[in-house]
């Protein structure tokens, strides 16, 4: 009795916030977006916020994070935050095309046009939709509208602004661009963020997207993402999440592969009160091959969820999938992979392993891998282990004068450091190791604890 | 150096070291034989600092410390060396970043500086040299996918590069070519000063006529049964543990 009534009152509370925006999210608004919104949020309002009686939805309870109330940025506002203040933070310093989004706004002050290759269009979802909508309308909620998950549809009725990538056909992007999402809020504060990616046939684009809250508010975050990778393109998507103990984040992330196509994810959850992470891989083409990676650090009461789905739809593509969690404290994980095998994908290769080690006894994880087959000439794996640290390892190290700590430290880089070898870019893998260094020191959680005033 | 006085240990309620007495002096070499299972690695681990056994009685002093208080690593620091029967395997710890590791805490621990990168290449280069140890071995992660006997050549590389007080081989010539035992007991040799200290754990006399023993001890059943010269390791080589046994009932 009491569940349905707190379902109605959530998904309630969210249609009559609908309802009284809808002039605001409509305004400044282009057409394409806003012709989405009625439909998905009946769509949303239909499916409610999940419980654990949704499969999908297992292991991980969002109630909480909706019973809290939010403000939401609904019309874009002017920010006072110094940039390059935050810029120092444990961001790392690489040299990217760099642009910045606050609580799902297009920074104005972003400027990375000018070094980017002719025709590439990076920008804000809101203005590319009102001035160049053809370079959108094939692709907008091309995958994203085929999902059955409440927060996709509730992202797309609530959509105002994000990033917009456009590569054209044969373009390289030597540099990396790096996305940094910024949340900023007195107030609570409920963000929606919508990407969109277009990589043209032959194109080459390496993203890096880096999620932070720079105040102690607590944070709804709540983001999609449509990735298409064109023919004989190469992308690469490195997500490192670093949000404090008080935000709820949402990721969907869609990837459509064309013939002979690349993807390589990496998506680190260094940080985060509760992280869920939805990632779908659909091959639309012979050949294409989907290198999908991710390692989680959770204490506390830290909770991340990484959820995939790889259609494997076309014959010979290749998909591998390795995902690690290094959980300490109370802290709980979660990681389904499905991996489904269309009736004419022959050929198809899908690896899938989830290796986890708990640090406490009161850590838990769950792992459910799911494969569904439907072709007989296939070559699928799947694997899941979950550990403590290697007791014998430790003593050896110890043995040899190597103080418990930092041989503790040495074993969980050494766990970490596989998914970590997958990331291409090689100044941001160092990067990377000394921030989750930082993090296994528990230096960065400490950066939060001071409320991000992140010259600690 | 090493005083060990009725040690009495078990591991999981089972009781495996009855009752231990050794001495141990600067300069010497001792030999530990014995049958499988008579407590040989249980009392090597226990010297080392595993915590997988409940000591019930006795004392331990290695250096004036009373042993048994201090946490493996401050063991290893003040000089004490296990050379594992079954080196494990670290996948995604690179040797080098683990001896760096490794030799700078030593140092530390001596009020030194750590050495630079090119001074512990050139340390690390010395020692791999004198055990002709293969270059490759140390740019893989600590021994994955090493050979048995690359694992033991191993262990002899680290003590070599620690250059420890008193150490304790556990079965290190087990696995070895007879090339690779003459090489790794070489390097025993070269590292044999006055002032330090070793314990080899061996089944065979082999070993020992490469390290000589100043004394050889059988362990049985977790007592030291029978003590001597080097002797009474071609004894025992020529009769087996029967008589020792017998001779005990
Ligand atoms: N962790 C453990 N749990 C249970 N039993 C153990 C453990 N460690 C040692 N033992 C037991 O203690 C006894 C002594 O083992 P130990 O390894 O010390 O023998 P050893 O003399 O080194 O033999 P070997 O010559 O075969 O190496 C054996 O019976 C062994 O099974
Ligand atoms: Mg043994």
């Amino acid at each position: 009795m009491s569940i349905i009534s707190e379902k109605i009152s959530q998904t309630d509370q969210l249609a009559s916030l609908f309802e009284q925006s809808r002039e605001k999210l409509n305004q400044g608004s282009s057409p394409i977006l806003n012709r989405m919104r009625e439909v998905s949020f009946k769509r949303f309002a239909q499916a409610g916020i999940p419980d654990f009686k949704n499969e999908d939805y297992k292991y991980t309870n969002l109630k909480p994070a909706f019973e809290k109330s939010y403000r939401q940025e609904l019309l874009r506002e002017s920010g006072l935050i110094n940039l390059n203040e935050v810029f120092k933070c444990n961001i790392p310093q690489l040299d990217t095309h760099l642009v910045f989004l606050v609580n799902g706004w297009f920074y104005s002050g972003n400027n990375p046009g000018a070094e980017l290759p002719n025709g590439v269009v990076l920008g804000g979802l809101e203005q590319i939709a009102n001035d160049k909508p053809e370079l959108l309308q094939n692709y907008l909620n091309r995958q994203a509208g085929l999902s059955n998950d409440p927060f996709v549809a509730l992202n797309t009725a609530f959509v105002k602004d994000g990033f917009f990538l456009f590569v054209p056909k044969g373009v390289v992007i030597e540099k990396p661009i790096q996305i940094i999402n910024l949340l900023s809020s007195d107030e609570n504060l409920m963000a929606t963020q919508r990407n969109l990616v277009i990589a043209e046939a032959a194109s080459q684009v390496k993203l890096l997207i880096c999620d932070h809250t720079l105040t102690s508010a607590s944070f709804l975050f709540n983001t999609v993402s449509e990735f298409f990778v064109g023919e004989d393109a190469l992308v690469d998507v490195y997500t490192i999440q670093n949000h404090h103990n008080q935000s709820t984040s949402i990721n969907s992330a869609f990837y459509k592969q064309e013939r002979n196509s690349n993807l390589v994810t990496g998506t680190v959850s260094l940080h985060g009160g509760l992280i869920r992470n939805n990632l779908k891989v659909t091959f639309n083409g012979e050949h294409a091959e989907a290198n999908v990676n991710g390692i989680s650090f959770t204490d506390k009461k830290q909770h991340v969820d990484n959820f995939t789905v790889i259609e494997h739809s076309s014959p010979n593509c290749l998909s591998n999938q390795v995902y690690k969690n290094i959980l300490d404290d109370e802290s709980t994980g979660a990681f389904a992979g499905r991996i489904h095998v269309a009736r004419d994908a022959q050929q198809t290769v899908a690896f899938q392993r989830n290796n986890n080690v708990l640090l406490s006894d009161k850590a838990k994880m769950q792992t459910k891998p799911q494969l569904i087959i439907d072709a007989d000439d296939v070559k699928c794996s799947h694997g899941a282990t979950v550990g403590q640290i290697d007791e014998e390892a430790l003593f050896f190290l110890r043995a040899r004068g190597i103080g418990e700590n930092d041989a503790r430290m040495m074993l969980m880089n050494a766990f970490a450091h596989e998914v970590i070898l997958k990331i291409s870019i090689e100044p941001l893998r160092e990067r990377i190791d000394e921030l989750i260094e930082k993090r296994l020191n528990g230096e960065i959680s400490r950066c939060h604890d001071c409320n991000y005033q992140c010259n600690c | 150096m090493l005083s060990i006085k009725n040690l009495r240990a078990s591991v999981e309620g089972k009781e495996i070291l009855k009752g231990i007495n050794l001495e141990i002096k600067a300069g010497e070499v001792h030999a530990i034989m014995g049958p499988n299972g008579s407590g040989k690695s249980t009392l090597a681990n226990i010297l080392a600092g595993k915590s997988d056994y409940e000591v019930l009685e006795g004392e331990v002093t290695f250096l004036g410390q009373n042993l048994l208080e201090l946490s493996p690593e401050i063991r290893s620091r003040s000089g004490l060396f296990l050379s594992f029967q079954y080196p494990v395997e670290i996948p995604g710890v690179p040797m080098v970043n683990f001896l760096k590791a490794s030799v700078n805490e030593h140092r530390k621990f001596k009020g030194l500086d750590p050495l630079t990168a090119g001074e512990f290449l050139k340390l690390m280069r010395a020692k791999k040299d004198m055990l002709h140890l293969d270059t490759e071995l140390t740019n893989r992660s600590v021994n994955e996918g090493f050979s048995g006997g690359e694992k033991k050549k191993n262990e002899i590389f680290q003590m070599a590069m620690l250059e420890p007080k008193l150490a304790i081989l556990d079965e290190t010539d087990s696995g070895l070519d007879i090339d690779a035992l003459r090489v790794v007991a070489e390097g025993v040799n070269a590292l044999k000063t006055t002032e330090n200290a070793t314990i080899v754990v061996t089944h065979y006399q082999r070993l020992l006529d490469y390290i000589v023993p100043d004394f050889v001890h059988v362990l049985y059943k977790g007592r030291i049964v029978k003590s001597g010269g080097k002797e009474l390791a071609f004894e025992l080589e020529e009769k087996g543990y029967d008589w020792i046994k017998n001779g005990e009932n």
